[in-house]
């Protein structure tokens, strides 16, 4: 009798284990919105053509005595900045990483060196950011004299994404059936053969997927640049080459939000830009779930 | 289809008749296709092939039954080297046509060009049924289209799957039946046109029907070529097999005519193993 009560008990109504995993998510889901809700509501105001295609004044130098904001006039010379530091990243970064994690992953034995391979690669991404950006500067900027600049910036954020592009790419490969590599090997394909024509084709969405996330994950990085890369105006706005600095979106946006003394008129302003930047990673995010999607497609059966 | 399989099976047993008063005084050396001399093989301690010596002979059906965890498929893995990829330490002689396909400098690739192997799972590669059947000619070089069309529709026919594909060909080859994804494997694997094909328990994971269809295409495959079939199921080595090799723990048993030993084995543990006393 007892037990036939605890079972009515159990299928009615809502579980406690329901309970108890779904308020995180909620939390979660209900921090995104309340993220995104603020920067979309304070920024959207501003933003406008002009302030996506504008361009800052030689003004930004000096204050704004006239009580104007810091963005006034415009946003293309950061945004320029920011995407030609991914770009540059990912050219680094990229091939790097795959052709590492296909190392790893397809020539390395079990074993004490690949753990600790691994295990490095894994402490590469716990590094903080600043420590990446300060170490950037006494090395990249200082030591081999590159500066404050692009340069400097592309080969701190390349290496900031490695770890996770390298970490993606052999999950990706590790999904590859081992059948996969059996049936090409065993039609007398070499091991090169089948990589390059079985377990790459066949893992690139996950790579693909992993690698855009890496990207999306460094274009938001402030820290990193803080010292190696950016700075807040330069009167020619677009580096001409790749010893000189930019100006980039995050960086824009931590001088704006702590240096200028009109922080009421600034506001707004801050927030489209963070709005832009948050459209241009999740710009990214998109595309590779939209990427994911499709070789999900085709991988059905197995 | 059981009275065809009964009629084949009577066939098979003439067949092995004549085979054996015509041929089996005079079991040369060219008619061994693989000789496997002294085999021994371990994965680390573990010793998992314990001096095996067996003649697999040319354009027969050699099947290779026992228990699970005998050596089957080892066995059968050692043929082309693909024990490699497991880590296996090997000792003693494998000889494909007289060489030694474990002699230092042995061409690996070469050696599995000519020893093609079907999986126990379908394993098409997530490509078109065309990209997959063409897979192997494309890597060995052939490029024109014409001729990889004729090879393609060849190793389909040759894999009795051709009547069922040749208006999808661009299809996924996952959108297939798992019986006909083994097929499509079949035919991958004589699209390079192998002197032996190996057979890791082909028909494990299919439908009776599937079994059948397969059967009959390994009865019309000794034809051009040697095979060797790993199976589980003793019936499928009786109705396929022209030779039959019976495992146990490692060792080989028994080998000789099949009809010899599921007749009348000379071994005990062989007798048992088929009358079902273990196993």
């Amino acid at each position: 009798m007892k037990a036939e009560k605890e079972l009515t008990a159990v299928t009615k109504g809502v579980g406690l284990g329901e309970i108890l995993f779904s308020i995180p998510t909620l939390l979660i889901l209900a921090s995104f919105i309340l993220i995104m809700g603020v920067v979309i509501i304070n920024g959207a105001q501003v933003i406008n053509w002009e302030f996506i295609t504008g361009t800052p004044g030689a003004r930004m130098l000096y204050g704004t005595p006239l009580g104007l904001p810091l963005s006034y006039g415009g946003i293309l010379p950061m945004i320029f900045g920011t995407l030609a530091l991914v770009s540059g990243a990912i050219c680094i970064a990229v091939p790097l990483g795959i052709l590492s994690a296909i190392y790893i992953n397809e020539y390395l034995h079990e074993g004490r060196l690949k753990s600790f391979i691994i295990q490095t690669i894994s402490n590469l991404a716990g590094v903080p950011s600043i420590v990446f950006g300060l170490f950037a500067f006494a090395f990249f900027c200082k030591q081999l004299d590159f500066g404050v600049s692009l340069l400097s910036g592309w080969l701190v954020l390349g290496f900031m994404a490695l770890p996770i592009i390298v970490k993606s790419t052999e999950e990706a490969l590790k999904t590859i059936p081992k059948s996969f590599r059996e049936a090409s090997l065993a039609l007398g394909a070499t091991k090169w053969e089948t990589i390059t024509k079985t377990v790459l084709p066949v893992a690139a969405p996950g790579i693909s997927t992993g690698t855009i996330l890496g990207i999306g994950r460094v274009a938001g990085e402030t820290a990193a640049i803080l010292f190696a890369a950016a700075v807040f105006y330069q009167s020619n706005l677009y580096p001409t080459n790749i010893f000189q600095p930019v100006m980039a979106l995050t960086y824009h946006l931590y001088y704006e939000a702590t240096t200028s003394p009109f922080a009421a008129v600034n506001r707004p302003y801050e927030f489209g830009t963070a709005l832009v930047l948050v459209g241009l990673v999740l710009l990214f995010v998109i595309f590779a779930i939209y990427i994911r999607n499709k070789g999900l497609k085709r991988r059905k059966g197995w | 289809m059981k009275m065809m399989v009964s009629v084949l099976n009577k066939l098979s047993t003439l067949n092995n008749r004549e085979d054996r008063t015509v041929k089996e005084k005079r079991t040369r050396t060219r008619d061994v296709k693989i000789e496997v001399k002294n085999l021994n093989l371990w994965f680390g301690k573990n010793h998992v092939l314990k001096n095996i010596n067996l003649k697999i002979l040319k354009n027969k059906v050699t099947a290779i039954i026992g228990p699970s965890g005998c050596g089957k498929t080892t066995l059968i893995r050692s043929f082309n080297r693909m024990v490699d990829l497991d880590g296996a330490r090997v000792e003693g002689e494998v000889l494909l046509d007289g060489e030694n396909i474990y002699d230092y400098g042995a061409n690996v690739v070469a050696i599995r060009e000519k020893v093609g192997m079907v999986f126990q799972k379908p394993n098409p590669f997530p490509m078109s049924i065309y990209d997959n059947v063409a897979y192997g000619p494309r890597i060995h070089g052939v490029n024109n289209s014409k001729e990889l069309n004729k090879i393609v529709e060849y190793s389909l026919k040759m894999a009795a799957l051709w009547d069922e594909v040749k208006d999808r060909l661009n299809v996924n080859a996952y959108e297939l039946s798992g019986g006909q994804q083994q097929r499509l494997c079949i035919a991958r694997a004589l699209s390079i046109n192998p002197e032996v094909l190996l057979m890791d328990e082909p028909c494990s994971a299919l439908d009776p029907i599937a079994t059948s269809k397969i059967e009959d295409l390994i009865w019309d495959l000794k034809e051009k070529i040697t095979v060797v079939i790993v199976t589980h199921n003793m019936q499928q080595a009786a109705r396929v097999s022209q030779y039959t090799a019976f495992m146990y723990l490692g060792e080989l048993i028994e080998y000789d005519e099949t009809e010899k030993i599921f007749e009348n084995p000379s071994e005990e543990r062989t007798r048992d193993y088929i009358t079902g006393k273990f196993g």
